[in-house]
C-alpha cells in the first residue's frame, strides 16, 4: 500500500517547482495583483530553459544552416537537425524528414492548401471541415475551393458542442478529397475522436489534416496511432517561442505535390528556365529558417518529456473540472460546450456582461483570460453569441488561480449588475 | 481613481444600465450599419433630420458598455445641432478618443467620462463605434 501512494505522489505535477521556471508569472500588476494567467490557449509562456536555449544559441552558435562550411554553420546546423528530430520523435513521427517546420499553424495549413491541393483538387470536388474550426482551419480550403471549383461542406456540432458524427459520416462521400478538422476546440474544449475520422475519411479516400494545435502541447499524440496524413501544430502554445510551427506529412503524403514557396533551400538545381526540388522536409523550406526559435522549440519539447505529457494531461483534467465546477456554482454564468471528452480551454458567457467587459474588468483583477470571437465567427454564429469570454489552463496553473478568477467574475457582477 | 473606475465611471454605467434613445425609429430608414469586426459589436442607425438640423437620433445597438453608453451619450450630445455643427463634433471626438487632443468641457457634458477609455488604446474603437456610424449616416442622408 505504502508503495502504491508513493507511486502516486512520485507521478504528481510538482506545480510549484514547474512555476519557479516561469519568471513572468512571479509579478503583481496594477500595482498589488498577482498576475494571473489563464489565456493559455493563445499563447504559453516560456520556461527558463527555453529562454536559454535562445540566449545560448545567439550567444554561442549563430549561423546559417545547411549553407556554411564553417564551425558555427555546423553547431547551427546540427542544433536545427536536432531540435527536428526531438519534435519528430515526441509525436512518434518515423523519421524527421516527416516534419516540415514553418512560421505557425496558419502556414502549415496553407502550405497543404496551396500545394497540396493545386495538385489533387479538382472542379466538382469536397473539403470537409467542421463547425467547431479556427480561422486558421477554414479561410485556406475556402479559398482553395474558391479557386478549384470545389465545395466547401460544413460538419455541424451537436447541443453540448460535440461533432455530430453522423453528420459528418453522411457529408463524407467519394468527392471528399480532403478532410480538415481539429483535434481540441479552442471555444469549446471538445477533443474529437480523430483517429476514427481519419479512418472514415480514408475509407472514402479523402486526405485528413488534424489541427492539434491545442491538443499536443497538453496531451500525448501520436501521429503513427491517428494514421492523419497531415498534423499541424505550433511552438508558442506548448512552452516554446512564436514564430515556428510544424507540419508533420506521412509518407507519400506530398509525393507528386509541387513547391510551396520558392527560393533558397527548397531547391536541387536551379536552371534558366525552370528548377528541380530538394527532397523532403527542405523542398518546402525556402528562405533561411527561424533557426534560433526552432531550437529553442527542441529545448520546449525536451521541458515537457521532462514533466511527463501524461501527467500534465491529468493534472490539467482535474483543473479543468474545477474551474467548470465552479464557474457552474455562479449564477448567471452559461458555459458553451460541454463535451464528455475535453481540455482546459473553457468558453463562457456571464448574463448581462459583454466579454470586452468582463476581461477588462478581472484584468484589473489581475486576472488574463481572454475575450471576443476567438477566430472562430461560423462558431460564434452557431452559438448564437457574437463573442464569449474563455479561461484556459496549461501546467502551471494553480487551484488558487482558478478561485482568484471566480472572485473577479463574482465582483464584476456586482459591479455591472447592480 | 483607479484605472477601472475611470473606464468605467459612474456616468458610463449610467448610460449603459439606463440607454437613451436606443430605439430605432419605426417610419425611418436605417442610415448605417456599423460593425466592428475585431469584436462584432454592432450599431444600427436612423435619425430624424429638419431644415439641416438634427431632431432625434435613435439606434439599436449590441455591444459593450463603452460603446453603448458612448451611444447612449452621442444621441444626446447630437440631439438640437445643425447638421454642420454635428460633424464637426463627430471628427472632434474621434480625434479626442485617438489621444490627438483634449475633450472639450463645452461638449455635452456627460461625453467627458469617456475620457478614461484612452488609456485603453483596444477600448478605443468601442468608444467610438457609434460616432463612425453617425458619420456614416449624415454622409448617406447627403448622397
Amino acid at each position: 500500500m505504502v508503495s502504491t501512494v508513493e507511486t502516486v505522489v512520485q507521478s504528481a505535477l510538482d506545480v510549484e517547482r514547474i512555476r519557479e521556471d516561469f519568471p513572468i508569472l512571479h509579478q503583481t500588476v496594477y500595482a498589488d495583483k498577482p498576475l494571473t494567467y489563464l489565456d493559455n490557449a493563445a499563447t504559453s509562456q516560456t520556461p527558463r530553459p527555453v529562454v536559454q536555449a535562445l540566449v545560448d544559441y545567439y550567444e554561442q552558435s549563430n549561423a546559417n544552416v545547411h549553407r556554411a562550411l564553417h564551425y558555427l554553420g555546423e553547431q547551427a546546423t546540427a542544433q536545427f537537425e536536432a531540435a527536428r528530430a526531438s519534435i519528430a520523435n515526441w509525436i512518434g513521427a518515423p523519421a524527421p524528414q516527416n516534419i516540415i517546420l514553418t512560421r505557425g499553424t496558419t502556414e502549415s495549413i496553407n502550405l497543404v492548401a496551396r500545394a497540396w491541393c493545386d495538385a489533387h483538387l479538382r472542379e466538382g470536388d469536397e473539403i470537409l471541415v467542421t463547425a467547431m474550426e479556427h480561422h486558421s482551419n477554414w479561410v485556406p480550403w475556402q479559398l482553395a475551393c474558391q479557386r478549384h471549383g470545389a465545395t466547401f461542406r460544413i460538419a455541424p456540432i451537436t447541443e453540448t458542442g460535440e461533432l455530430d458524427l453522423e453528420e459528418f459520416g453522411r457529408l463524407l462521400s467519394e468527392r471528399t478529397r480532403l478532410v480538415a478538422v481539429t483535434h481540441m476546440s479552442n471555444v469549446l474544449g471538445t477533443i474529437n475522436p480523430v483517429a476514427d475520422l481519419v479512418k472514415q475519411s480514408h475509407a472514402v479516400g479523402a486526405t485528413v489534416l488534424i489541427d492539434a494545435a491545442q491538443s499536443v502541447p497538453h496531451m500525448p499524440v501520436d501521429v503513427a496511432t491517428l494514421e492523419a496524413d497531415f498534423v499541424v501544430f505550433s511552438s508558442h502554445k506548448m512552452c516554446g517561442p512564436t514564430g515556428v510551427g510544424v507540419l508533420y506529412a506521412r509518407d507519400g503524403a506530398l509525393a507528386e505535390v509541387g513547391p510551396f514557396l520558392g527560393g533558397g533551400e527548397m531547391i536541387s538545381k536551379v536552371g534558366d528556365t525552370e528548377s528541380s526540388w530538394a527532397e523532403l522536409p527542405y523542398k518546402y523550406e525556402a528562405g533561411t529558417p527561424n533557426i534560433a526559435d526552432v531550437v529553442a522549440a527542441g529545448a520546449a519539447v525536451d521541458y515537457l518529456t521532462h514533466m511527463g505529457l501524461d501527467r500534465i494531461h491529468a493534472y490539467e483534467q482535474e483543473l479543468t473540472s474545477y474551474l467548470i465546477e465552479r464557474l457552474d456554482s455562479l449564477p448567471d454564468v452559461r458555459i458553451f460546450g460541454r463535451a464528455a471528452k475535453r481540455g482546459g480551454a473553457v468558453s463562457f458567457e456571464v448574463s448581462g456582461i459583454h466579454p470586452h467587459d468582463l476581461s477588462q474588468y478581472v484584468d484589473q483583477q489581475g486576472v488574463a483570460i481572454r475575450a471576443g470571437h476567438l477566430c472562430a465567427q461560423p462558431l460564434m454564429r452557431r452559438l448564437g453569441v457574437p463573442a464569449v469570454s474563455r479561461a484556459s489552463v496549461y501546467l502551471y496553473n494553480t487551484h488558487a488561480e482558478i478561485d482568484r478568477l471566480i472572485a473577479a467574475i463574482e465582483a464584476a457582477q456586482r459591479f455591472f449588475q447592480a | 481613481m483607479d484605472d477601472l473606475e475611470q473606464i468605467y465611471q459612474e456616468m458610463i454605467l449610467d448610460h449603459y444600465k439606463h440607454p437613451r434613445n436606443a430605439e430605432l425609429l419605426a417610419d425611418d430608414p436605417v442610415l448605417a450599419d456599423e460593425e466592428n469586426p475585431m469584436c462584432g459589436d454592432r450599431i444600427q442607425l436612423t435619425c430624424q433630420i429638419n431644415d439641416e438640423q438634427i431632431e432625434a437620433v435613435r439606434y439599436k445597438i449590441s455591444g459593450c458598455a463603452v460603446s453603448r453608453a458612448s451611444a447612449s451619450m452621442m444621441s444626446e450630445a447630437l440631439q438640437g445641432l445643425p447638421i454642420e455643427e454635428a460633424n464637426d463634433l463627430i471628427e472632434q471626438f474621434v480625434a479626442a478618443m485617438r489621444g490627438e487632443r483634449e475633450l472639450d468641457p463645452d461638449w455635452h457634458e456627460d461625453l467627458m467620462a469617456l475620457s478614461g477609455v484612452r488609456k485603453f488604446p483596444l477600448r478605443v474603437k468601442c468608444a467610438t463605434l457609434a460616432w463612425h456610424g453617425m458619420a456614416k449616416a449624415l454622409s448617406e442622408r447627403k448622397a
